[in-house]
């Protein structure tokens, strides 16, 4: 079994939608999060907060972002334990995060320390 | 005669842990040896003589002869472990074996403090626990594990070698972690309890005292601050909520009646009250530990009303918990609360892909689910059901459901 990580990238939907709408999606990330943890095969992970994010440039320096305007900022991620990447995808799929237009989750495979990685 | 395994269950612990605080760590077995033999003498006196007006205190009598015939005759206890004792008890010159009430209830913490020793892997503390500090025979400890006897023997062999080595003391208490010391004690006896509430093993399928044991222990780390926990409290609430429904789970036949059957009016209304106390209790944590998440679903289990918010409550919960802490049983539940919420058709969908292709909870899961949508399926999953269950009882109650 191999460990991959689902990356979320989607707008900041907060303060857009109504609390009751967040409130549905939390729900429904609970739930895909249930179904994934129920067959033993959640790892771990959490959502990002774009409040008081930071940017570390090269020359070290600081600058405020990245913001949530921006689709492909990245919100969260959760590791799973799959077969294949195909089969972490399948998890992907449930996910409420897809139902925004333009959203995407990226699967990585989790680089072991097995002397090449 | 059930009156000497019940005293066994209760009181060999006891004996043995009094004894094995006195003795050290590393005369465990004598300790056990002398228990083991105290109630062989009950057994060979009792069915002659009668059974004495005091049984327990009887049996603290013949122990305590036993312990000091022993080191009276035998030159290996004279002259190595009476002089450790007595050098640890500051030339305390009487050889006093107590078994006081505030005596036995400090030595069995100390006890289970020092067995669930983090240098022993957990699932030893535990079997060491359920023979040491609970009378629990090598075959029950087996089949709470679901597995056999051999390995439980050598599980518990190694786990009392280790506590030789490292030399580990029943008076002391940890200086650091207790926290981490205290969630595994709760391990333990939360191991315990399931097994006398849903005890695969044993014809007889609510064992009340496994139960009621487990609460006491318990209330032996809740009676005492250091380790009066939240986590510790979310554990006791769980235990008064589910042992209220005892009255109630078995008809008069002696089978196993089914929540959704039971009758309310004998759910006991004082450990549901209990219960609740325990739960207020542990709000006070920094942490949410998989107990409290337990707890609280079995809160609502008390109200056999359903409603909307209730089985919503349930399944994110139960989300919640496997997020924590996976377990099949809480998986197959997680589907109960989705084909309560959403129907069969999408329980089925969730449940599959469960793939518990040995546990018969599974199957009989998926036996209910598919009752009203395909009846061959349903037999098909409730027969494979029968063939994984461990007693005659749980097949029998199984049949019952293919028939009803």
């Amino acid at each position: 079994m191999q460990e991959f990580m689902l990356i979320f990238r989607h707008e900041n939907a907060s303060g857009k939608v109504s609390p009751e709408q967040m409130q549905e999606w939390m729900k429904q990330t609970m739930d895909w999060i249930g179904g994934i943890a129920a067959q033993n095969k959640f790892v771990s992970g959490t959502g990002l907060l774009f409040d008081d994010a930071k940017v570390v440039h090269h020359s070290k320096k600081v600058t405020n972002g990245p913001f949530g305007e921006i689709k492909e900022t990245l919100g969260g991620y959760i590791i799973v334990k799959a077969e294949s990447a195909d089969e972490a995808a399948e998890f992907a799929k449930g996910s409420p995060i897809l139902q925004g237009e333009g959203n995407t989750i990226e699967v990585r495979k989790i680089a072991k320390d097995d002397g090449v990685h | 005669m059930d009156l000497i395994p019940h005293l066994f269950r209760t009181e060999s612990g006891k004996i043995t842990t009094v004894l094995c605080r006195l003795f050290g760590m590393e005369y465990m077995e004598l300790a056990e040896d002398i228990t083991s033999d105290t109630f062989l003498t009950a057994m060979e006196t009792w069915p002659y003589q009668g059974v004495p007006p005091n049984p327990t205190a009887w049996l603290y009598t013949v122990a305590k002869n036993k312990a000091i015939n022993h080191f009276t005759r035998d030159k290996i206890f004279r002259e190595k472990i009476l002089p450790t004792i007595h050098a640890n008890k500051n030339s305390e010159v009487e050889f006093n074996i107590d078994f006081t009430g505030d005596h036995i209830k400090d030595s069995q913490l100390r006890m289970l403090f020092a067995v669930c020793n983090p240098v022993i892997p957990s699932e030893s503390q535990i079997a060491l626990a359920l023979r040491i500090l609970c009378g629990f025979g090598i075959d029950e400890i087996a089949n709470a594990f679901l597995t056999n006897r051999e390995l439980i023997y050598k599980r518990i062999f190694r786990a009392k070698e280790k506590l030789r080595e490292e030399n580990i003391i029943i008076d002391e208490w940890p200086v650091s972690g207790i926290s981490e010391r205290t969630t595994s004690v709760l391990h333990t006896l939360y191991l315990l309890f399931n097994e006398g509430y849903y005890s695969e093993s044993d014809e007889q399928i609510i064992r009340e005292d496994l139960c009621f044991e487990a609460m006491r222990l318990l209330h032996l780390l809740i009676d005492n601050e250091k380790t009066n926990t939240a986590e510790a409290n979310a554990l006791m609430a769980l235990m008064c909520f589910h042992t209220s429904r005892f009255a109630a789970r078995k008809d008069a036949a002696g089978n196993m009646v089914l929540y959704a059957d039971q009758d309310e009016s004998l759910w006991n209304q004082e450990l549901i009250a209990k219960g609740v106390f325990y739960f207020q209790q542990s709000s006070g944590g920094d942490r949410l530990s998989p107990f409290h998440f337990e707890a609280a679903i079995a809160c609502w289990h008390t109200n056999k009303t359903d409603s909307r918010e209730k089985w919503e409550s349930i399944l994110d919960l139960y989300n919640r918990l496997l997020k924590m802490k996976y377990s099949p049983v809480a998986a197959l539940n997680r589907s109960y609360a989705i084909f309560k919420l959403r129907g069969a058709e999408q329980a089925i969908m969730e449940t599959e892909k469960l793939k518990l292709d040995t546990n018969q909870y599974y199957f009989l899961l998926l036996g209910e689910l598919y009752r009203d949508i395909d009846r061959d399926t349903s037999i098909h999953h409730f027969k494979k059901a029968i063939s994984l269950a461990k007693t005659d009882a749980e097949k029998k109650s199984i049949q019952r459901r293919v028939e009803s």
